[in-house]
C-alpha cells in the first residue's frame, strides 16, 4: 500500500511538472490483454448467436435421426400463420409496455421523493434492495403465496374492505395478466428509482435554488433543471427495461407458466416450449430471430439517444 | 463529482418552502411506497413460520400465532436443498471468479484507450445483454450436448461466464476511469511495464470495484434460472432456483409451508451481500450507462 501512496503522490507531482503522454499505438500488449475476454465472447456468444440465426432457416429438431435441412423462409411462413405466436407476441408487448411505464413513472416519481429530506428515507431505500436482489423464482412463489385464494393475504385485506373475496387471481382468464404485470412492476420498479436517483444526486444542487428564488415552480424546475439533467439515465434505463421485460421468463414461468389458457404465454415461454418441450429448434430459432428484430428497433432507439447525448 | 455530494446537500438544504400539506402528500406517498415493498416479503416469512393448521384457516394471520421451525424441516426432507445449495454455491464462485479475471484487463484496454475498438466493444456490451436468451440457449444446447456438458455444473458455469462477461465489462470499465491514468504514466515514468503497472498501482485501487463486480456476478448466477432449467436436468445436478420450482408440484398444488420456508432461504445470501454493495453496484451502473 505504502508504493502506491507514494507513486500517486510523485505521480501527481511528476504529471504537474512535465505532462508526458506516452505514445503508444497499436501496440501489441493491448491485444494481449483484450483476448482472454474477448476468445469466450466470441466463441461462447456471438457464435451461438450466429449458429441460432442460422437455426432459424432449418428444420433442426431434437432427437430426430433425419439429417437437419435447410427450409429456407418456412420456419417464418409458419410463424406468420400461428395463431399462439401473434397472441403471445401481442402479449408480450402489452407486458412489456404494462411494466415497463409505471416501472419508469413510479420509480422517477419514487426517486423525486426520495431525494427530498423525508424522515423514512432511509428504510424505503434499504427495503428497496429487497425486490432488486431476489431471485425471480422466489419473487414468483412469493407473489403466488400473496395471491393465493385461501391462504393470501390479498384476498384477506380485499375482504376486510368489503371489497371481492376469495379471487383467484392468477387463473382468471381476465385476471392472470393484469397480477403477472403488477408483479413485474414491484419487482423491478426499485431498481429503477435506485438509478434515478443516482442521477438525480448528480444534478447540480445551486441551479435548483436559484431557480426556486427566481420564483420557479415545481413542476418548472424539474423541467428546466431537473429532467435535463437526469435526462441519460432515464433513457438508459427505460430503454433496457423494455428490452429486459420483453425478454422476461421466470417470473411469469413461476407465477402461470402461461396459463391461464395462454393468457400471460409471454414470447419467451412460448419459444421455450417449442424448443425444449417440443423439441422444434428450428421453429424456436425462427421466433427468437423476429424477437431480435423488435428488439433490435428499440435498441437502435436507445443508442440514438445515447450519441445524441454524447454529442450535446 | 462525488455522489456522495448531493446526499448532504439535500439533508442541510431548506425545507421551508415545502408547505405542511405537500409533506403530508410526500409521507403518504412514502408510506404505501414502503407498504407495497415490504409486504409480500413479509407475507412469505410470515407464511414459512406457519404450523399447517394457521395455513388451512379462512382467515390467513399477520403473524403466526403459533410459530414453529417444522416447514423449514419439511423443506430439507422432500427436496434436496442442500445438495441444489452447495450447486448454486459452486456454479456462481466459478462463474464470478472466472468472470472478473477475465474481464479486468479487457476492462482496463477498453477504458484506457478510447476508440472505434473500444466503443464497438462497449455497444457489443449493451446489445449482447438484449438478445432472447432462447437464441443463444439452442445453439449452446447442441454444442454443449456435443461436449458431454448438458447436465453438468461446469457446462453451466460455461454459460454463466460468458453470460456475466460482459456486464462485468460494463462495470470495470467505469470503475477504471474513475482512476487517474497519472499514476500509470507516473509508474512508467518509474520504469514499471504495463503489466507490473496493472497489478502494482492499478489492481490495489481497483480492488473494491473488482470485488463489488465479482459479487453482482456472483448474485445473478445464484439466482438465474432459465439457463439452470435448460441444461440441468437431473435432480442432484440441479440448482436451488431450480429445485424450488418442484415445491409448485402439479397445477399449483403446493405445499405452502415448506415452499415460503425454502424460498425465504435461497433469498438470504444474495439479500446479505446486496445490502453490502448496492451503492457500488448503482455507481458502477451508472458510470458505464452514462459514460461509454
Amino acid at each position: 500500500m505504502r508504493t502506491i501512496r507514494t507513486i500517486r503522490r510523485e505521480g501527481v507531482k511528476v504529471t504537474a511538472a512535465a505532462p508526458v503522454r506516452t505514445g503508444r499505438r497499436a501496440d501489441p500488449g493491448a491485444w494481449f490483454l483484450v483476448l482472454p475476454a474477448l476468445v469466450p465472447i466470441l466463441l461462447l456468444s456471438v457464435g451461438p448467436l450466429l449458429y441460432g440465426l442460422a437455426l432459424a432457416f432449418t428444420d433442426a429438431q431434437s432427437g430426430r435421426t433425419e439429417p437437419t435441412r435447410w427450409v429456407g423462409l418456412r420456419g417464418f411462413q409458419d410463424l406468420l400463420h400461428d395463431r399462439l405466436f401473434w397472441e403471445s407476441f401481442r402479449i408480450g408487448l402489452v407486458w412489456a409496455a404494462g411494466v415497463t411505464v409505471p416501472q419508469f413513472l413510479l420509480g422517477l416519481g419514487l426517486a423525486l421523493l426520495l431525494s427530498q429530506n423525508l424522515r423514512l428515507r432511509w428504510l424505503a431505500r434499504s427495503l428497496a434492495i429487497i425486490p432488486w436482489a431476489m431471485p425471480e423464482v422466489v419473487v414468483g412463489i412469493m407473489w403466488r403465496l400473496v395471491y393465493h385464494p385461501d391462504a393470501g393475504v390479498l384476498g384477506e385485506i380485499l375482504s376486510g374492505l368489503g371489497l371481492a373475496g376469495d379471487t383467484d387471481w392468477l387463473s382468471g382468464l381476465a385476471t392472470a395478466l393484469p397480477a403477472v404485470v403488477v408483479v413485474g412492476i414491484w419487482a423491478g420498479m426499485p431498481q429503477t428509482t435506485v438509478v434515478l436517483l443516482a442521477g438525480l444526486q448528480n444534478t447540480p444542487h445551486e441551479l435548483h435554488e436559484a431557480a426556486a428564488l427566481d420564483g420557479a415552480g415545481a413542476w418548472r424546475r424539474f423541467r428546466t433543471v431537473t429532467w435535463p439533467a437526469i435526462r441519460p439515465v432515464a433513457l438508459s434505463v427505460s430503454a433496457l427495461n423494455l428490452i429486459w421485460n420483453f425478454n422476461s421468463f421466470a417470473l411469469v414461468y413461476v407465477l402461470t407458466n402461461g396459463g391461464p389458457g395462454g393468457r400471460t404465454r409471454l414470447p419467451m415461454l412460448f419459444a421455450y416450449e417449442e424448443a425444449f418441450r417440443y423439441g422444434q429448434f428450428g421453429y424456436a430459432a425462427a421466433m427468437g430471430c423476429v424477437m431480435v428484430a423488435v428488439i433490435s428497433v428499440l435498441l437502435a432507439v436507445y443508442l440514438a439517444g445515447r450519441l445524441r447525448e454524447g454529442d450535446a | 463529482m462525488g455522489p456522495r455530494r448531493g446526499v448532504r446537500a439535500s439533508r442541510a438544504a431548506p425545507v421551508s418552502r415545502t408547505s405542511r400539506a405537500a409533506r403530508a402528500g410526500q409521507y403518504a406517498a412514502l408510506a404505501a411506497y414502503l407498504v407495497f415493498l415490504a409486504f409480500p416479503f413479509l407475507w412469505l416469512v410470515s407464511t414459512a413460520f406457519k404450523p399447517a393448521r394457521e395455513l388451512g384457516s379462512l382467515h390467513p394471520t399477520w403473524i403466526p400465532d403459533h410459530p414453529t421451525l417444522g416447514n423449514f424441516r419439511r423443506a430439507f426432507a422432500e427436496q434436496p436443498l442442500v445438495h441444489a445449495a452447495l450447486n448454486s454455491l459452486l456454479a456462481a464462485v466459478c462463474a464470478a471468479v472466472i468472470a472478473v479475471v477475465l474481464a479486468t484487463p479487457t476492462a482496463f484496454v477498453l477504458a484506457r484507450r478510447p476508440g472505434r475498438a473500444a466503443a464497438a466493444a462497449t455497444g457489443w456490451v449493451v446489445v449482447s445483454q438484449a438478445f432472447p436468451f432462447v437464441l443463444v440457449i439452442i445453439p449452446l444446447f447442441l454444442v454443449l450436448k456435443s461436449l458431454h456438458l448438458v447436465n453438468s455444473v461446469p457446462g453451466l458455469v460455461l454459460v454463466y461466464v460468458v453470460w456475466s462477461l460482459p456486464f462485468a465489462l460494463w462495470m470495470l470499465v467505469g470503475y477504471v476511469r474513475a482512476v487517474p491514468p497519472e499514476l500509470e504514466e507516473a509508474a512508467a515514468m518509474d520504469g514499471a511495464g504495463r503489466l507490473r503497472t496493472l497489478v502494482s498501482v492499478v489492481a490495489p485501487l481497483l480492488a473494491p470495484g473488482i470485488v463489488a463486480t465479482a459479487l453482482f456476478a456472483f448474485i445473478t448466477a445464484w439466482n438465474e434460472f432459465f439457463f439452470a432449467l435448460v441444461l440441468l436436468k437431473t435432480p442432484e445436478k440441479q440448482t436451488l432456483p431450480v429445485v424450488l420450482t418442484h415445491f409448485l408440484g402439479a397445477e399449483g398444488a403446493a405445499d405452502l409451508g415448506p415452499l415460503a420456508a425454502a424460498a425465504f432461504l435461497a433469498t438470504l445470501p444474495s439479500l446479505v451481500i446486496f445490502a453490502v454493495i448496492q451503492k457500488r453496484i448503482t455507481g458502477g451502473m451508472l458510470a458505464g450507462a452514462v459514460k461509454s
